[in-house]
């Protein structure tokens, strides 16, 4: 995609070949195509409204001075790093970004007093520089699966192993919802190779760093690293109702179906060994291994087929053995878990003051923007499709479309560019409930103020 | 309270319906007298250091709920029971004033305040839980009904999956947020729906521990303004010598200092790391040569050790850069990584000078993919400890042995057998911190090699 459109590029850029077999990395980012998008294409306005959660300053109930107590942080060039930075309104945020245009921008903590005037409070008495409000996040990233995915490792990802983070989505996201009750989810592309969670309910923005742990504790179940060949230990005589719903609904399916197509998990024996090894009874895992490895030449099946089948002999093998010992009761779930299960970054949701990358913002490495998923149509987002700098510097060159995305127009339904739909979608299905949803409860807090004050004058 | 010489003492407010457990929720309008001012904080200190002793030794539920009863049956009892509720109270509160001063103070004593807590709720009958669980003043009500048995199937579930083999769901259920009790929603011990988890009768301790451990750290922040602004002065010809005088004994070095064992040098570190180092981080440092690279918990774990044997900035800095220029060049080196070697020596940011890690911080942590830190003895497989043990030159006798303790979950009786093994002395006082194990190996090799010639 990327190679297309450098072909087709105006004369504002010094390349004229075409790129066709090594696309140098400053075609996909460089401090040229970022003054564009953070100078006509960054939503502004949304970002603004959103992290506002309805402090807008038109309601007597509202707290002017929200926005500014938030913390971001800006990545110019060179890794230049710029923590503590705050701004009072969406102008003063859209002024400091074009100034410097960062490679990257955190979206970190509300605190008890604006950042970039911590050092002019004591730190005695109450007015300690602490963090008071924060989204609860959660980060994947593709490449804590690396021992579970043949097709690419590292920073690589494909159409082969991206279904690993449409699963952990859909698992994720039906337990915040059905479990926590949480209602203002956005789940955002990373830019390379991962998503972010950020659940905006006010209940969920005040919880505790001791909350946030017991929520990420409570998604964990991959617990190991080389050390430990069975990183997923499944005790008891039943899953806990979570994860029997998470691998009776998704888990499941997606591991007999489209990991087994797109891995071919028991095809070698570098691979089935691996799988083997994680059955805690040496006398089954031979039984199998010698089964496997009789039949290893003589098969005329493909890789897939080979796959399935092992799966069903290791399955039966199993259930006809499984009382054994209490550590064989779930040894299938346990494969399946290890395989497909989330595994979620924990150190990025235990603590408040952690930071995270804006929606919106542009990979350095890859050049894509990163754009909200729908988690409710997340089978359909591909990673390799996301609109890129240059994907959106040549629509804007060809004046195909509406290039001013940060106005208040909520109708607009002419913008019909790339990003546009992103900003449309982010609007619509967020930031909208959100903002409604913020205004009712400033308006019934603030009642309640009232109410409080009155019944005080009632002696 | 008021700390006078005389004889005098009036009830405390905070027994109401003599519940057996004080809640500490407001401190004590009474009379005390100095002598016992100390002697009752002295007293409850032994039943703390205690709980903190069968921590560390990785004792169950079970065992701890014991050692409680014993510890405080043996230091806190008094034949008249209100005497014994005065001390009790009295002791939490005057040592509330020791260990407010520090954040590390404070950490020691909220966690072994809200232990001790827990396992003497533990031992109480379900109604005297219940009414301590009323003392709070949390408004949950019993889930009964419709609502019961709409629930019932998943909570069975819960139950199975927490061992027990028939899903008979207990009587009483309560209808909590979540928040409230978030040990029990990150262990998955409960059912969670819509925001509220079903707290079973028989895990209201976490409710109350919760309630407890929030309120008491609260209580600290408030008790430490109070001292640094009021007290300390008022009182220092009186109880601020006693004070400051009752909280340094009691825990052990933490080796935030090196003593005069401690000056390794670069040249020296790979035998060192042969000879002295602990199982937990021989692996991290060999995991460092191997793969020219160690993830966040791996630097900060090994990285602290090294500061605590005695590795100086400057040295640690060429150790890692050594390493790591191997794999990502010696620019990434300095933008990445060099800021926080020198963080945790306390040159940046908020000068901490951060303390190595304890063997129960250690055992607590959890390794996730590409880490290699933890300790062995909970974290490997049983092969991998086994091969990891077999290089550090135990027998498969000895190996037996340590196997045996980290069967049972006793981690660092394992490591402490496997230093008796390999140093073939005995080590009474029990492995509790890497560098305590380096400076005890040190001591011996040191008094094995015979004094350079004149």
């Amino acid at each position: 995609m990327v190679r297309e459109e450098a072909e087709r590029r105006g004369d504002d850029t010094m390349i004229d070949a075409p790129q066709i077999t090594n696309p140098k990395p400053e075609d996909f980012f460089n401090v040229h195509y970022l003054r564009i998008y953070y100078g006509n294409l960054f939503p502004y306005t949304d970002i603004h409204k959103w992290l506002s959660y309805g402090h807008d300053g038109k309601h007597p109930g509202c707290d002017e001075y929200y926005f500014g107590r938030r913390e971001f942080s800006f990545t110019l060039e060179n890794d230049v790093y710029l923590r503590y930075k705050s701004f009072k309104s969406v102008s003063s945020l859209e002024h400091a970004i074009k100034s410097c245009f960062p490679y990257k921008i955190d979206i970190g903590a509300v605190y008890s007093v604006d950042p970039d005037k911590r050092h002019a409070y004591s730190q005695t008495g109450t007015n300690v520089f602490t963090p008071v409000e924060r989204e609860l996040v959660f980060d994947i990233d593709i490449t804590d699966y690396d021992d579970v995915r043949y097709c690419c490792s590292g920073a690589d990802v494909c159409s082969k192993c991206w279904p690993l983070m449409t699963v952990a989505i859909k698992v994720i996201h039906t337990s915040l919802k059905e479990d926590f009750g949480f209602k203002h989810i956005l789940w955002v592309f990373s830019g390379r190779r991962g998503v972010h969670c950020w659940v905006c309910d006010p209940k969920a923005r005040r919880m505790t760093n001791e909350q946030r742990s017991a929520v990420a504790e409570y998604f964990r179940v991959y617990k190991g690293n080389e050390n430990n060949a069975r990183k997923v230990a499944l005790m008891g005589y039943s899953l806990h109702p979570f994860l029997a719903r998470s691998y009776v609904d998704f888990l499941k399916g997606f591991f007999e179906g489209e990991l087994q197509a797109n891995q071919s998990i028991f095809s070698t024996k570098d691979k089935y060994d691996k799988i083997l090894e994680m059955i805690s009874d040496e006398d089954i895992q031979s039984e199998l291994r010698e089964k496997w490895e009789k039949s290893a030449n003589r098969s005329s099946l493909s890789e897939e087929a080979i796959s399935l089948v092992r799966w069903d002999q290791l399955k039966n093998t199993l259930q006809s053995k499984k009382h054994k010992a209490p550590t064989l009761r779930m040894c299938v779930e346990e494969i399946v878990f290890t395989f497909a299960y989330p595994r979620i970054d924990l150190e990025v949701s235990k603590q408040m003051n952690h930071l995270l990358k804006a929606p919106f913002c542009v990979h350095p490495k890859t050049g894509r923007v990163c754009v909200p998923i729908d988690p409710n149509n997340c089978d359909e987002f591909d990673p390799l499709a996301v609109p890129t700098l240059s994907q959106l510097i040549e629509e804007i060159n060809s004046g195909g479309s509406k290039m001013d995305v940060d106005d208040d127009d909520d109708d607009d339904d002419t913008d019909t560019s790339i990003l546009g739909k992103s900003i449309k979608f982010f609007r619509s299905s967020f930031l909208e409930p959100l903002l409604k949803s913020c205004k009712e409860e400033i308006e019934s807090l603030y009642k309640t103020k009232i109410g409080k004050s009155k019944d005080s004058f009632s002696w | 309270m008021e700390v006078i010489r005389s004889q005098k003492r009036t009830p405390s407010n905070d027994t109401v319906s003599n519940p057996k457990i004080p809640l500490y929720l407001t401190a004590p309008q009474m009379e005390v007298r100095l002598e016992e001012f100390e002697l009752f904080a002295i007293d409850r200190l032994r039943v703390l250091k205690g709980v903190s002793d069968g921590l560390a030794r990785g004792r169950n539920p079970k065992e701890m709920d014991d050692l409680v009863d014993t510890l405080w049956k043996e230091h806190m009892r008094d034949p008249d029971a209100s005497v014994m509720l005065n001390k009790d109270i009295i002791s939490h509160f005057v040592l509330r004033l020791v260990y407010c001063r520090s954040d590390e103070l404070k950490k020691w004593f909220l966690s072994m305040e809200t232990a001790l807590f827990r396992h003497r709720f533990r031992l109480q009958n379900f109604e005297a839980q219940r009414a301590i669980v009323g003392e709070f003043g949390l408004p949950y009500k019993a889930v009964t009904g419709a609502e019961l048995e709409g629930l019932k199937e998943r909570l069975g579930q819960v139950v199975r999956s927490l061992g027990q083999i028939s899903p008979t769901v207990e009587a009483v259920y309560y209808k909590v947020p979540f928040e409230e009790v978030p040990d029990l929603v990150a262990s998955r011990r409960v059912l969670i729906q819509k925001g509220f988890a079903f707290v079973a009768g028989s895990q209201l301790v976490s409710l109350v521990v919760t309630q407890f451990r929030s309120h008491i750290s609260k209580a600290l922040i408030l008790t430490n303004r109070k001292w640094t602004t009021t007290i300390r002065e008022r009182e220092k010809d009186r109880l601020t010598p006693i004070v400051e005088a009752l909280s340094t004994s009691y825990l052990g070095p933490d080796y935030s200092q090196s003593t005069e064992y401690a000056e390794i040098s670069l040249k020296d570190i790979d035998q060192v790391a042969k000879s002295s180092f602990p199982l937990c981080m021989r692996h991290l440092f060999e995991k460092v040569r191997e793969d020219h690279h160690l993830k966040h918990g791996g630097r900060m774990q090994l990285g602290l050790f090294l500061k605590g044997v005695g590795l100086k900035l400057d040295d640690a800095l060429a150790f890692w850069r050594a390493e790591f220029t191997k794999k990502v060049g010696s620019e990434r080196f300095d933008k990445e990584y060099a800021y926080s070697i020198r963080h945790n020596y306390g040159k940046e940011g908020k000068r901490t000078d951060y303390t190595p890690y304890a063997c129960q911080k250690i055992i607590l942590s959890a390794p996730g993919a590409g880490d290699h830190h933890g300790c062995p003895y909970r974290h490997f497989s049983e092969d991998n400890l086994r091969a990891a043990l077999g290089r550090m030159g135990l027998s498969s006798r000895g190996m037996e042995g340590v196997m045996d303790q980290v069967r049972n979950k006793h981690y660092q009786l394992a490591c402490t057998m496997t230093f008796e093994a390999v140093y073939g002395t005995s080590c009474d006082a029990g492995i509790n911190h890497p560098n305590q194990y380096f400076e005890e190996s040190q001591k011996i090799l040191k008094s094995k090699t015979p004094p350079a010639p004149v």
